[in-house]
């Protein structure tokens, strides 16, 4: 038992100790080279939050940092970002067409403000908008990207995990440009406090869309949202059916204020929806707790959770390897276990 | 109005289910003795171009593509198996090539073999970059559709959901396309007994990196290969009060 606590209290402490000794890079003599374009993202006039990372990447490295914006009321979502501690710049573009930030529009803006500025390091969250995004842009400046980091070791050299995170890769870019895409998990976003950075209107080229916006379907939630909770509660299999998940899950996670996550198999099975999916091809998760009822631990549902600071797992299946993972495993029955914890919680 | 020319890049990687093993030396993932597959996304991608026939979408042919070494040449059996009415493999044995490089390649062959879409998996699950289909189509100058769950072809245009973070998002465009495939997309088919024979007997072209002259010298250099951090788990314990207790003294709850 003791060990135990031992254990996850000597894994904070390092990974606390490793963030704070982390090299200030600023006092590098090449600091004063660099300079990174924060790729801000903005839904209906609101900065998304989570795409700070990109300024705390861009303050890691060292050098200025500016950040972009673009949409129809760019400039009012700029003044807001303005605030945000580490951006020196903030370049916006108002123009409607950016709005719902199609690829085929917003790389040629990318890349027409990134050659007039002279950037050194573009930095975007790894959230389905950076992930569409970047790429094209990265192929239009002619640079291999590197997806998906966790750290940076300096301004050449970057940390991502490969293979559903069983490898992790330490990879060097000999391109003059590094674009880079950041997991949101390892990157908090940089907080929005005293920042004055200046606003400027970037360049718009108004390049044409090939492709046109139609509609979306977004999930309505009042839960925390799952990739930046700090409880998560997450179904797999086990929970047998949809209706199952939906009279077992939510009620406990609305009891420890938790957002809701699922496994592939859960989803695949039709038991929740796809954006709940924890793992390689879904979600990444890094919360406080991450507690699981009915999930195995398939090597690519691992791949999405187990930066958890804690794990708890319930399951019916003593041999289930997410007990070799799990900091707290219960062999059980969930249909009775959930409930009771639940109730227990409550109180 | 002429059909699809559909192209289909797969790749073969690790199996999903294993686990891979990092080299002594910490300089690469060691797959040596691993079973391979095709990447599952890539198996999504030969699925929805055999559907869009099958649902009587005027389809011309369906080429699939793989570039990387002679053993590549199953997973294109594979895909022929599947639906697929010929192959192209560019022979590669010494070098994984990167995204990018992969993408210039793409851009070659769909002008060479005249394609109007072109349909490939989100991401590899060994490299997990995500980044090919996006290359081509900005290399291109097409439209993209990255993580489709669902794609409706009509006429000319071309339908596709997008699975984006907390929900779905559709957007339409005009051929020529690239396409991404996402997990919710289909489900891929097993390539029964009677196709795997006849797949043996579809044209299957080889060819070599330098029958395209483009520079695909890698741009990223590996420093290291690690482990991830080791996560050992925990005791189990009695019960649900023996479950919040522990919850409790670890400061979770």
């Amino acid at each position: 038992m003791f060990s135990i606590a031992r254990h996850t209290a000597l894994r904070q402490a390092r990974s606390s100790i490793l963030k704070a000794s982390r090299p200030p890079f600023s006092q590098s003599s090449l600091a004063r080279l660099l300079s990174t374009l924060a790729i801000l993202e903005q839904r209906d006039g609101k900065l998304n939050p989570s795409s700070l990372a990109a300024v705390t990447a861009g303050t890691q490295l060292g050098g200025s940092v500016t950040g972009i914006l673009a949409g129809k009321n760019a400039k009012a979502v700029a003044e807001e970002a303005a605030k945000v501690e580490g951006i020196e710049k903030i370049l916006y573009i108002e123009n409607e067409a950016y709005d719902k930030g199609l690829p085929e529009h917003y790389a040629p803006l990318l890349v027409e403000n990134i050659k007039k500025g002279g950037f050194t390091h573009i930095f975007a969250g790894h959230s389905a908008f950076g992930k569409t995004l970047m790429p094209r842009v990265a192929a239009l400046l002619d640079v291999q990207q590197i997806s998906d980091i966790t750290s940076i070791e300096n301004e050449t050299t970057f940390v991502r995990p490969i293979y559903a995170g069983n490898a992790i890769l330490t990879v060097e870019s000999t391109d003059p440009i590094k674009i880079v895409t950041l997991r949101g998990t390892s990157f908090p976003p940089s907080p929005i406090g005293s920042g004055t950075a200046t606003l400027e209107q970037g360049t718009d080229p108004s390049a044409p869309a090939q492709a046109e916006w139609v509609s979306e379907s977004l999930a309505q939630s009042d839960r925390p949202e799952l990739s930046t909770a700090e409880r998560v509660v997450s179904g797999g299999r086990g929970l047998k059916s949809k209706e199952e998940f939906d009279r077992i899950i939510p009620p406990l996670a609305d009891a420890i204020g938790a957002a809701i996550g699922a496994s592939r198999a859960a989803v695949d099975s039709g038991f929740a929806d796809n954006s709940l999916q924890v793992g390689q091809t879904g979600k990444n998760v890094a919360p406080q707790l991450y507690l699981c009822a009915g999930i195995s631990g398939a090597i690519q549902h691992l791949a999405g959770m187990k930066d958890s600071k804690v794990i708890a797992a319930i399951n019916k299946n003593a041999e289930a390897p997410i007990f070799e993972v799990a900091d707290v495993g219960l062999v059980a029955d969930l249909f009775d276990a959930v409930p009771e914890l639940t109730e227990k919680l409550k109180k | 109005m002429s059909g699809l020319r559909i192209l289909v890049p797969v790749k073969r990687v690790v199996d999903y289910t294993l686990k891979p093993r990092i080299n002594k030396t910490q300089t690469a993932v060691d797959v040596s003795g691993l079973k391979h597959s095709m990447n599952p996304f890539d198996e999504l991608s030969i699925e929805e171009a055999v559907r869009l026939r099958e649902r009587k979408v005027p389809v011309d042919d369906i080429l699939a593509f793989s570039a990387g070494p002679a053993k590549s040449q199953d997973v294109l059996r594979t895909a022929m198996a599947m639906g697929a009415d010929r192959a192209l493999h560019v022979v590669e044995e010494k070098e994984e090539l990167e995204p990018l490089g992969v993408a210039k390649l793409l851009a070659q062959v769909v002008k060479d073999e005249d394609r109007n879409l072109v349909i490939l998996g989100k991401q590899s699950i060994d490299d997990d970059a995500g980044q090919t289909g996006q290359m081509l189509a900005g290399l291109l100058g097409w439209a993209q559709a990255t993580q489709a769950s669902k794609v409706e072809v009509n006429g000319e245009e071309i339908t596709v959901t997008k699975e984006v973070d907390g929900g779905v998002e559709t957007v339409k465009a005009k051929l020529p396309m690239v396409v991404t495939t996402d997990l919710r997309l289909n489900e891929p088919r097993y390539a029964s007994l009677p196709n795997i024979m006849k797949a043996k007997k579809k044209p299957l072209v080889k060819k070599a990196l330098e029958d395209y002259g483009i520079d695909l010298k890698r741009r990223l250099k590996t420093v290291k290969v690690t482990e991830p951090p080791v996560r050992k788990g925990g005791a189990k314990v009695e019960d649900v009060d023996g479950l919040i207790g522990k919850l409790k003294e670890l400061g979770a709850l």
